[in-house]
């Protein structure tokens, strides 16, 4: 995973609440087996209306998104987050995140900040005086700014997944290196649950 | 002070605990589909990594899959290539796959229980956010991404921060023909979709309890739609009878073993949740959706609302959005809408016990002109079942299709849609804008809704069929 320490781009307003993984990726665009290539179906639905934000030319190239409440319900796709990273997005910001598609982020290295509702607010009317308007996200100091000082606000995030995407690091290596804690819990486990095979 | 059932099988599954960092949590079971998998085995591949615990993994194919002629070759070249590579996957890596053909095949949270893999007290994930249904038996259950399916392929563990608790009590017994499935869309829309985000809930009480292991699940299984990281139910006998003699369940002394275990993984007295909701059963009635999302449900008697019923300025906007692309006028009574297709089945509600009731709700009708019903078993040991129980032949003479094992119509990726401006009464889980097929109107119902909307054509619960039949 690549590190993340600050980003600054163009913020792209999407002013709906409860944005679901149908909504990000609908299901027929789930069907590859490789991790890119899915920038295509990122809001496949509203993309065919010429309104939709990213039909704004101001806006093509954003890549920090600035989303309603309750944003990623639904399914567990992580197709979702690497769309949005596939289409060049690198920070969701949010009053609220759906956990499975906060915990994918995290994995993903898609930062998804969680800032209160009334920040959201500040940078819709930002990027309304400002379409195509640049923001940005620091990591260290959990901060979201606007270069004229119109926003400056702090996120939340939780503070181990702060650490490893600071510093771009892999959790499979991480729980590798406590092999020795998994086998001996390994050992303990009672006899009579279930396996689907016997190896 | 006491623990919840939560806790105590959180507690059960710690690894590793270190402060400021998530728990390393040990994972008992790790089912797989096709969908979400291809790329964590591929990091497996890369990292030159291999799947520490086959043995506790199964893997099975339901998303992509036709329900009609799979014993032909997938026609559909993207989901074949999805197929084959789980073929691939779970032969390179020696994990068990039931795969289509196979007697064992279906939704994958059908199979699980059906196999008796699903018990009380485990570690349950799939790369499928509905996997809260195995909570029905007492297990923590919850969806997983697909870089997590490849953090438990390789280790059998994920880091996970311990959520919070929720009591759901529902005090007082269900009416007669109202179901587990009107029950969770009435929660929903009471907490709206982010109403159990961050928390571990427990369904308990005295409507819960009369519930069989079907209703249990259908309620577990829609946990999610309320943001829940996952829902449980604490194990009793109900639990117990329906494991018992299952493939896989323990057997002799292992069984007794077992469920001495089991019968511990109950809330203690003194145990305090970090949040309680309170329901009365007895006033709840058949429940419907009007909008694009789980939360945006009414009474069936009820009308459709308008966006001035809703204070909060998202809600109301929200409301307007739904109103527009389900095509629908405020102060419509639900009752009102015509529906071109009823789908019965899906992870929530495509068990045998559903099939029955649908059945026995439909036998001696036929389904209404211009409206057509997809019935879809959950797995093909829940197909035969219903095989031999006759049911297939009440759907045929309805004039119903009976089909195929898999997800089907519950999310638009195999050849089961709706096409655009299409209205369903489904008995799935999401009625999120395009779910079952770009463009298509989705009404979440319950099986007997479901099955009364089928004869009627319009929204309708089986208390409308004897009326029309008076």
């Amino acid at each position: 995973m690549e590190k993340f320490t600050t980003h600054t781009g163009v913020g792209v307003p999407l002013k709906r609440s409860n944005v679901d993984t149908d909504q990000i990726i609908p299901a027929v665009y789930l069907k590859r087996v490789t991790r890119t290539g899915f920038e295509d179906g990122l809001f496949a639905a509203w993309r065919n209306d010429p309104a939709f934000v990213l039909n704004n030319e101001a806006y093509a190239h954003g890549s920090i998104l600035v989303a309603g409440p309750d944003f990623g319900t639904g399914s567990s796709r992580e197709h979702a987050v690497w769309a949005l990273q596939n289409y060049g997005f690198k920070v969701v910001l949010s009053a609220r995140f759906a956990d499975i598609f906060r915990g994918n982020s995290g994995k993903a290295g898609l930062v998804a900040a969680q800032v209160d509702e009334k920040v959201i607010q500040r940078l819709w009317d930002y990027l309304e005086h400002n379409p195509g308007g640049e923001i940005t996200v620091d990591l260290e100091s959990q901060t979201v700014s606007t270069p004229g000082g119109e926003v400056q606000d702090s996120f939340d995030i939780d503070p181990y997944t702060k650490w490893r995407l600071l510093n771009g690091l892999d959790d499979i290596g991480i729980t590798l290196g406590h092999d020795a804690d998994i086998a001996s819990y390994e050992a303990r486990r009672p006899s009579w649950k279930p396996v689907t095979q016997r190896v | 002070m006491g623990k919840t059932l939560a806790e105590k099988v959180w507690d059960e599954h710690v690894v590793r605990s270190t402060p400021g960092e998530p728990d390393l949590l040990y994972i008992d079971l790790h089912l797989i589909h096709e969908v979400t998998s291809p790329q964590a085995f591929d990091g497996l591949r890369l990292a030159g990594r291999k799947v520490r615990r086959p043995d506790l993994t199964l893997a099975t194919e339901d998303h992509n899959v036709p329900t009609i002629d799979w014993d032909k070759p997938i026609a559909d070249p993207v989901s074949k290539t999805q197929v084959d590579t789980l073929r691939k996957n779970a032969a390179d890596f020696g994990v068990r796959l039931h795969p289509l053909g196979d007697i064992e095949q279906g939704i994958v949270h059908v199979v699980g229980p059906q196999l008796g893999l699903t018990q009380p007290g485990m570690t349950i994930v799939c790369g499928d956010s509905h996997t809260s249904t195995h909570g029905a038996f007492g297990a923590i259950a919850f969806g997983i991404g697909t870089s997590e399916v490849e953090h438990v392929l390789a280790t059998q563990t994920l880091m996970q921060a311990k959520p919070k608790t929720m009591a759901v009590t529902v005090n007082g017994s269900l009416p007669d023909g109202v179901t587990a499935k009107d029950l969770i869309l009435t929660l929903i829309t009471q907490t709206g979709t982010g109403g159990g985000q961050g928390y571990i809930v427990e369904y308990r009480g005295q409507a819960i309890q009369e519930l069989s292991m079907e209703g249990r699940m259908t309620i577990c299984n829609m946990s999610i739609e309320w943001g829940a990281k996952a829902g449980m139910i604490a194990p009793d006998e109900t639990t117990f009878a329906y494991i018992e003699g299952k493939p896989e369940a323990p057997k002799g002394d292992d069984w007794d073993a077992a469920v001495a275990h089991w019968k511990t993984l109950v809330t203690d007295e003194d145990a305090v949740f970090d949040k309680e909701i309170v329901l009365d059963a007895s006033e709840m009635t058949p429940f419907v959706t009007w909008g694009t999302n789980p939360g945006q449900g009414v009474p069936l008697g009820a009308t459709v609302p308008s966006p001035d019923d809703f204070e909060d300025p998202s809600d109301k906007v929200a409301c307007e959005n739904a109103l527009e692309y389900m095509g629908l006028q405020a102060g419509t009574p639900m009752r009102e809408v015509k529906v071109d297709t009823v789908f019965v089945g899906s992870c929530t509600n495509g068990r045998i016990e559903d099939l029955r009731l649908a059945a026995e709700i439909i036998k001696g009708h036929k389904v209404a002109e211009g409206t057509r019903l997809l019935v879809v078993p959950g797995s093909v040991r829940v197909r035969n079942q219903a095989m031999e129980e006759g049911l297939d032949q009440v759907f045929i003479e309805a004039g119903a299709e009976w089909r195929g094992a898999g997800c089907s119509m519950c999310l638009g990726m195999n050849p089961d849609q709706l096409t655009p401006g299409e209205r369903s009464a489904s008995t799935s889980n999401r009625n999120f804008e395009g779910r079952q097929g770009k463009g298509g109107r989705t009404h979440l119902v319950s099986i007997p809704v479901a099955a009364a909307t089928a004869v009627r054509g319009t929204l309708s619960s089986p208390a409308d069929l004897v009326r029309q039949e008076a």
